[in-house]
């Protein structure tokens, strides 16, 4: 029970409850699609850009506890950030969920993401995990494909 | 199972007598059923996915290996004799199984999928020709929806699918209507694998052969759990993966009627099918061979023979199976905020869920921490799930080793998954 209890930290549970930033953003000018066909999770994001700032940023979608309360945390994380923030962050997030599950997770400079953590315990939902970041990088970079992380 | 068109029996005189089915006896052949998963007893309940395998099936495989490899059909060697003997031989334990009328109307393949390509592709391409209809159904698995449908993309002509209602039974005057003079081909499933509903397939088939349409039987999910017999059923195909009947992966069966094979053309070139190559022109071998080209699964067709022998001598487990369902059943509708998706009048073990708004997969992260195995997603029925209004379902599927300690620990998981999202 103590594991799934950190994987399902209350903050994950409340942003899936209530995921922050969930709408449409009518005049976008970055979007992406990730849709991982095999569990049926699926993501829109729509970003403000303005130089290199995201300005604003909303998604709309369904999938599991995991991927939802990710994009939404995400969300909340990257609005006011620069491109090279985002990345960076991308980064880090990546590691701490794919990281070796013996040592301590590092969440430095993860703030709320790093309830996450939990996630390096259960290899098979680290894909939902990070589908929402995997997602906005394809906007960021203008790739119009959709974003799979299976 | 009080229907004409399926008997769920297997035959035997033990069905007769009440408890003698030995449950404990069963689960004692399995050798990965005695393993721990996190450190918890495993409840093995994904046997749709595939299903475990007895201790005679891997030592079936193994004593091909490490006694007779060596390839079929070809060497006029003593282990070439031995494997072409044991291939054979599994090939005739099929027709058996089957009641086919004859061995060479038992093709092996790679699995189920495998099989009705070959049926779409080397049949369909021969009969389907533009404006021409296929029929099928809305609870397909895409594996016998994408080969009609690339079929259809091929040659012009249109796909239609029989509705269900809300059971997950299907509207067979909404089929009656479908047929007509274009009709070409009827393809459906037996037992569904996500609503668990078993089709009235012999009817279906009646129906259709009064267009003189033939049918393909997708028969993955029933014959883990059903006496078939395709001579009953009078099916002009008929289609399983050994890998959900107890047997090894990689390795399944297209029966077909003699008549409809020999006037096929091969699926695909290459070994075995031929009967004689020049660069000029080849001629094919005959049925079956000139549907199995390359050197074939032999292990694999050697572990379903050992499989179906296995399952023959565990005989009449019909009884038994029911009583699982039924209890399986009643446990889920206690189940706090529970909603069976798939409540057919006759269905084999397979129980697909909702449960408020905990997706699907975070039932399954739950539950696989607490030892039980169940599959959550859209099981490969995409057009399902959105007929009834889900993005995926979490399904817990039976076999005859499973028991009611087993159902018992997934509603246990059930509650606990409740807790967790409160």
């Amino acid at each position: 029970m103590s594991d799934l209890r950190e994987l399902y930290q209350q903050v994950i549970l409340d942003h899936n409850k209530s995921p922050r930033n969930f709408r449409k953003i009518e005049d976008a000018n970055r979007s992406s699609e990730g849709y991982n066909p095999l569990c049926g999770d699926h993501l829109h994001f729509y970003l403000k850009v303005e130089g290199d700032v995201i300005r604003d940023i909303g998604f709309q979608g369904s999938g599991c506890a995991i991927s939802k309360a990710s994009a939404s945390l995400m969300s909340s994380a990257l609005k006011g950030k620069t491109k090279g923030e985002a990345e960076a962050l991308f980064k880090r997030f990546h590691d701490m969920v794919t990281g070796d599950m013996d040592a301590p997770p590092d969440t430095e400079g993860l703030g709320k993401l790093a309830v996450f953590a939990g996630v390096r315990e259960f290899p098979a939902r680290v894909k939902c995990a990070t589908l929402a970041w995997h997602t906005l990088h394809a906007a960021l970079k203008g790739e119009d494909k959709p974003v799979s992380t299976e | 199972m009080s229907a004409a068109y399926l008997s769920l029996a297997r035959s035997g005189p033990a069905e007769t007598l009440a408890g003698a089915f030995d449950v404990e006896k069963v689960r004692a052949d399995f050798p990965i059923l005695k393993r721990r998963i996190y450190d918890r007893p495993l409840v093995y309940l994904d046997n749709a996915a595939t299903a475990q395998k007895p201790q005679a099936v891997i030592d079936a495989i193994e004593r091909y290996y490490s006694a007779e490899n060596s390839n079929v059909h070809r060497g006029v060697h003593y282990l070439s004799q031995r494997a072409t003997c044991a291939y054979e031989g599994a090939r005739a334990k099929v027709r058996g199984f089957l009641n086919a009328a004859e061995d060479r109307e038992v093709v092996f393949t790679r699995g189920t999928t495998e099989a009705i390509n070959l049926v779409a592709q080397s049949y369909g391409r021969g009969h389907v020709r533009e404006g021409d209809e296929i029929i099928i159904s809305e609870m397909e698995h895409h594996s016998n929806i994408v080969p009609w449908q690339m079929l259809c993309e091929e040659r012009g002509a249109v796909l239609r699918v029989i509705p269900i209602d809300d059971r997950g039974e299907l509207l067979l005057e909404e089929y009656e209507r479908l047929l007509n003079k274009r009709t070409r081909f009827v393809s459906v499933v037996h037992a569904s694998n996500v609503l668990g509903t078993v089709n009235p397939v012999q009817q279906i088939v009646k129906m259709a052969h009064r267009w003189n349409v033939p049918v393909l039987v997708d028969g993955a999910q029933a014959v883990p759990h059903a006496k078939v017999d395709v001579q009953e059923l009078d099916c002009d195909f008929y289609a399983f993966s050994g890998h959900k009947l107890y047997g090894p992966t990689g390795i399944g069966v297209l029966y077909g009627k003699i008549g409809l094979l020999e006037a096929m053309p091969p699926y695909q070139g290459g070994g075995s099918m031929i009967r004689s190559v020049t660069f000029e022109k080849t001629t094919y071998a005959e049925v079956p061979n000139r549907f199995e080209a390359g050197t074939p699964h032999i292990e694999g067709g050697i572990g379903l023979g050992a499989a179906v022998d296995y399952v023959n001598e565990v005989g009449a487990a019909a009884a038994y199976e029911e009583g699982l369902l039924a209890y399986t059943t009643e446990a889920l509708r206690e189940a706090p905020g529970l909603r069976l998706i798939g409540t057919a009048r006759q269905k084999v073990g397979v129980l697909s869920f909702v449960m408020g708004d905990i997706h699907p997969h975070d039932i399954g992260t739950i539950l696989d921490r607490e030892g039980v195995a169940v599959r959550a997603g859209h099981h490969c029925a995409q057009p399902l799930m959105r007929r009834f209004g889900v993005p995926a379902t979490a399904r817990a599927s039976l076999a005859f080793y499973n028991t009611r300690e087993d159902v018992d620990a997934l509603v246990r998981g059930l509650h606990k998954a409740r807790e967790v999202f409160g």
